[in-house]
């Protein structure tokens, strides 16, 4: 297991370094770190790499629609100057235009739309899904064609997990009352972060779950679950804590209320923040080789790289369990039946 | 489309595809794989349930085969000794009967011998008889031969009567 790890680790950072942007490596120091950013952030277009002066790229589509003009869509090799591949101001297409800091406005600044585009980090969920379809669905196959039978296969690869995610976050965390209904809810909150962050850390995949909308998503799931089960007991704990004074309420029942907040909140910045900085950390290792193009440093960095992918393939893992272990906390506290009030 | 404020589109696409996710693994992976789990688990109980009843059957079975034998030892002990007060008592009434048996023929045997040797010294006696029979004749052919001596034996015969 180990050294598949080690295999696993030395061929990401393989290709780490073999299709990181070279193009930038030739300009100044701005340009030798500036790939860093636009990879963490999401993008509209797919880059895998530059070969010469040969973009090998992506173009994804662009949706937008606006209350005047409705749906329109674009592919976003339209907004880019075909010999550069640069987004610019001037190359808008449609009254629209994609500025360098791939950011979608509207030529005319008076008017609202709303940007629906397949980006990268969309198109990543795709590939996501896929994989987790696949693999959730073949394994459920196993199971539904050999009724009783040890698990083979990629059934025993996903059964531990299961049991560990029914049995240890689910069980002991809502109760043996109600965890059943929420299992199915936090096995797909764990195996959709888990294998987006595993995925991410590819070559050239995107930042998927280390996007703070993603996170913004799978927190606003959690805090709309807590709250439409939360039972009285909750309720009256948010609004009328229990042995607290009437004046002392003042106080406690907006923080009780604040913290009906931060906890969806705190879910959000963790899982972005976690995900977010280990590429960030193992970009700018990269980085550095080009910045100090030295022979020394390029060893010393891909050994480092082979060191942090080793530990983001831990965060990886230690993320989606968090993530999830707190989601079924917030929900187990939300209803749990208390006696001793 | 900023690193730290999230994109609408993105929210969108994600919420839709989480739900999508949500709902098709919900139905088509964890129900049948948790069902799945459940039904193996409850089978594995049922099977360490059942041996455990399996186990107290057998040792229920091996204390009463145990008593059984016990039971058969017991009863054989039994017809052991019973059987041999049995031969013991058998042996006993044929000593007794043969004994009394053997003084039967002992008695008839003694009866025939005394009765043989009864008829025996009666024979002798006959036989006596006849030889002092045959002695006297012979005897008293020689003695008598005379008419002198005739007359003595009457003359002896008469003085015995007239003594009487």
């Amino acid at each position: 297991m180990a050294r598949k790890f080690l295999c696993l680790s030395i061929l990401l950072s393989i290709f780490w370094l073999g299709f990181s942007n070279p193009v930038h490596a030739a300009g100044d120091g701005e340009s030798k770190t500036g790939f860093i950013l636009p990879h963490v952030m999401d993008n509209y277009e797919w880059h895998f790499a530059t070969i010469g002066h040969t973009h090998v790229t992506l173009p994804l589509p662009v949706i937008i629609y606006s209350p005047d003009q409705g749906l329109e869509f674009f592919l976003s090799s339209n907004f880019q100057n075909h010999e550069t591949h640069k987004f610019g101001k001037d190359y808008g297409v449609g009254g629209y235009y994609i500025d360098e800091n791939y950011k979608l406005s509207a030529a005319d600044p008076s008017r609202t739309f709303y940007d629906f585009s397949i980006t990268k980090n969309v198109a990543m969920m795709f590939i996501v899904i896929a994989v987790l379809l696949f693999l959730m669905l073949k394994s459920a196959n196993f199971y539904k064609r050999n009724p009783g039978a040890a698990p083979k296969g990629i059934a025993s690869f996903i059964e531990p997990i299961v049991i560990f995610v029914r049995d240890e976050i689910a069980l002991p965390n809502i109760g043996h009352k109600k965890y059943r209904k929420f299992t199915p809810y936090l096995l797909t909150l764990f195996f959709f972060i888990w294998v987006g962050n595993i995925l991410g850390l590819f070559p050239e995949a995107a930042n998927f779950t280390g996007n703070i909308a993603l996170t913004f998503t799978l927190a606003i799931f959690t805090f709309i679950i807590t709250n439409v089960n939360g039972n009285k007991d909750y309720w009256k704990h948010v609004f009328a804590t229990p042995g607290v004074p009437v004046p002392l309420l003042l106080i406690i029942v907006p923080v009780e209320i604040i913290g009906l907040f931060t906890k969806p909140f705190a879910l959000m910045v963790r899982l972005f923040v976690a995900i977010t900085a280990g590429h960030i950390v193992i970009l700018s290792f990269i980085a550095l080789i080009f910045v100090f193009e030295s022979m020394a440093v390029g060893v010393a960095s891909t050994i480092m790289v082979v060191f942090i992918n080793f530990i983001e393939i831990l965060v990886a893992t230690i993320q989606a369990y968090v993530f999830t272990l707190f989601s079924a906390m917030y929900i187990g506290l939300a209803v749990a039946e208390h006696d001793h009030h | 489309m900023g690193l730290i404020t999230p994109g609408l589109g993105l929210i969108f696409w994600s919420a839709l595809g989480f739900l999508i996710v949500l709902f098709l693994l919900t139905k088509y992976a964890w129900k049948p794989i948790l069902a799945a789990l459940d039904e193996r688990e409850k089978s594995i109980d049922h099977a360490l349930k059942s041996a455990e009843i399996a186990r107290n059957e057998m040792s229920n079975l091996k204390a009463e085969n145990e008593k059984i034998i016990q039971e058969a030892k017991i009863e054989r002990d039994n017809m052991l000794h019973k059987a041999s007060e049995a031969a013991k008592q058998m042996i006993d009434e044929a000593k007794e009967k043969a004994q009394l048996e053997g003084a039967k023929m002992i008695e008839s045997a003694k009866a025939a011998i005394n009765t043989e040797k009864l008829a025996a010294l009666e024979e002798v006696k006959v036989q006596v008889g006849i030889l002092s029979m045959e002695v006297a004749e012979k005897i008293l052919r020689a003695n008598l031969s005379t008419d002198a001596a005739q007359q003595k034996l009457m003359d002896d015969l008469l003085k015995d009567i007239k003594l009487n």
